[in-house]
């Protein structure tokens, strides 16, 4: 261990810090886009118009059965053609995160809303709520409960799965750590220190996600 | 106050309810018994519109269940009480009864919570009132519930079996705070199989089966002398166990 060199991290920090940057920012937009269609696909899945139930149902089933990797491939050639002009590879990966992670959210969403007893619906509506008043006061701040820690697990594994998108030539931390290993022919610190930073942010995340479900629970 | 003509229902080629025709009057205590899956839940959800229904009319104060412009008003009127209890586990005994009153009736939390309070003291809960669902008993939960159906000011008090799912202990607790209701001269209906209650409390019995009203009578009538078959063979079931 004595000749690993990891001053060769301090050297190209700037470098590495950009492309943290960029895995944040993808994760960090696909986390509100995937949460936003998320809701209204749950919302949608919950239908009672059953064609609209089964069309939401089936681009859930759709998108967990596919591999991500394949969906960033596919979005890569798929959203500028599409669109019909060029877009870059950072606006095509984040189509493809934020749907492939909506259908997550939905499933997270859904369970959530539906793990409450109909029965306290019920009882809202014959005291004369509305269905919204009793979703809004009744349902949702039980449902959030339960799953805020579930949402959050998921984001954090939608920052890990970011290390994909090396496949679209694009430049997260990861390919910027496989970057400077290759050129400085320092493999063994910059991946020890690759999955260090992982592992920080993803084990203080989730210890933050705990206290704040904590929180919640009182 | 509350009139049930000929109302039926079917679920596909199932008839749950048959042309059942019902009339209650202001202060009315109405017990409804039968067997289970006679349809005696199914009618009275229909009275507040929590079941849809396929043919008939039900009028409650003048006002049309089945007319959905009117539902949600109609609603505020009519407590419900459930068997499953059903109260907000998210929220303190004393927030159960004053969500509805603050959300629907656009009540101030002061004007809700003194109201809460008188209502715990009601029903015998005086000190619970920052409990939440899970720290109370159920017979104090349900008593707890008819408190929340009484912030409405209700005119008509529906109860689904609310004692079918207490430990026996706990049943004579809700029991008395009905009777003291019924006392006080609210208009009720009660789906329950507490035929000690049914025989002190109510005014008229209703005995339902296979979705039919079978028999409505007063329940020294009926407890000594059913008319039909049907009663005769339930009652004894029930009464010699």
């Amino acid at each position: 261990m004595s000749n690993l060199d990891f001053d060769v991290i301090w050297r190209n920090l700037p470098y590495l810090w950009e492309g943290l940057r960029l895995s944040f920012m993808l994760a960090g937009l696909a986390i509100l886009g995937g949460m936003v269609l998320g809701a209204i696909l749950a919302v949608l899945r919950m239908s009672p118009v059953k064609p609209v139930a089964w069309a939401a149902a089936a681009y859930v089933n759709f998108f967990r059965s596919v591999p991500l990797i394949l969906v960033i491939f596919w979005f890569y050639f798929m959203v500028p053609l599409v669109l019909g002009r060029a877009t870059g590879p950072f606006v095509s990966a984040l189509v493809a995160f934020t749907l492939f992670e909506t259908a997550y959210y939905c499933e997270i969403i859904r369970a959530g809303v539906q793990s409450i007893p109909k029965g306290q619906v019920a009882a809202g509506l014959a005291s004369g709520m509305s269905r919204f008043q009793a979703l809004r006061h009744i349902v949702m701040p039980q449902a959030l409960l339960y799953m805020t820690p579930i949402l959050l697990s998921q984001s954090f594994i939608l920052f890990q799965d970011t290390s994909l998108v090396y496949v679209v030539t694009l430049r997260d931390f990861m390919t910027s750590a496989s970057t400077v290993a290759n050129q400085e022919l320092k493999l063994v610190e910059l991946y020890i220190f690759a999955a260090a930073v992982y592992f920080v942010v993803c084990f203080t995340g989730s210890r933050l996600a705990g206290k704040v479900g904590g929180r919640f629970r009182k | 106050m509350i009139e049930i003509r000929e109302v039926s229902k079917s679920y596909g080629a199932v008839q749950v309810l048959k042309s059942c025709s019902l009339s209650i009057g202001v202060g009315e205590v109405v017990v409804v018994c039968g067997p289970s899956g006679s349809g005696k839940s199914t009618l009275l959800k229909c009275v507040n519109g929590l079941e849809t229904f396929d043919g008939g009319e039900i009028v409650v104060g003048g006002l049309r269940v089945a007319d959905a412009a009117e539902l949600r008003r109609l609603r505020t009127q009519i407590g419900m009480v459930f068997q499953s209890l059903e109260l907000y586990p998210h929220l303190t005994a004393l927030d159960n009864i004053c969500l509805a009153p603050r959300v629907v009736l656009g009540r101030t939390r002061a004007e809700a919570e003194a109201r809460a309070h008188s209502l715990l003291a009601r029903v015998g809960l005086t000190g619970h009132e920052a409990k939440f669902p899970s720290q109370l008993s159920g017979g104090q939960q349900q008593r707890v519930a008819i408190a929340r159906s009484l912030a409405m000011d209700p005119v008509v008090m529906l109860f689904d079996e609310p004692t079918s799912a207490l430990d026996p202990a706990m049943i004579k607790e809700v029991l008395d705070v009905m009777s003291d209701l019924a006392r006080d001269g609210m208009t009720m209906i009660v789906v329950t199989h507490e035929m000690g209650f049914a025989r002190r409390v109510a005014n008229r019995i209703v005995y339902m089966e296979e979705g039919e009203i079978v028999e409505v009578r007063k329940p020294e009538d009926f407890f000594l002398a059913p008319q039909s078959e049907k009663a005769r063979v339930f009652l004894s079931k029930i009464l010699d166990h």
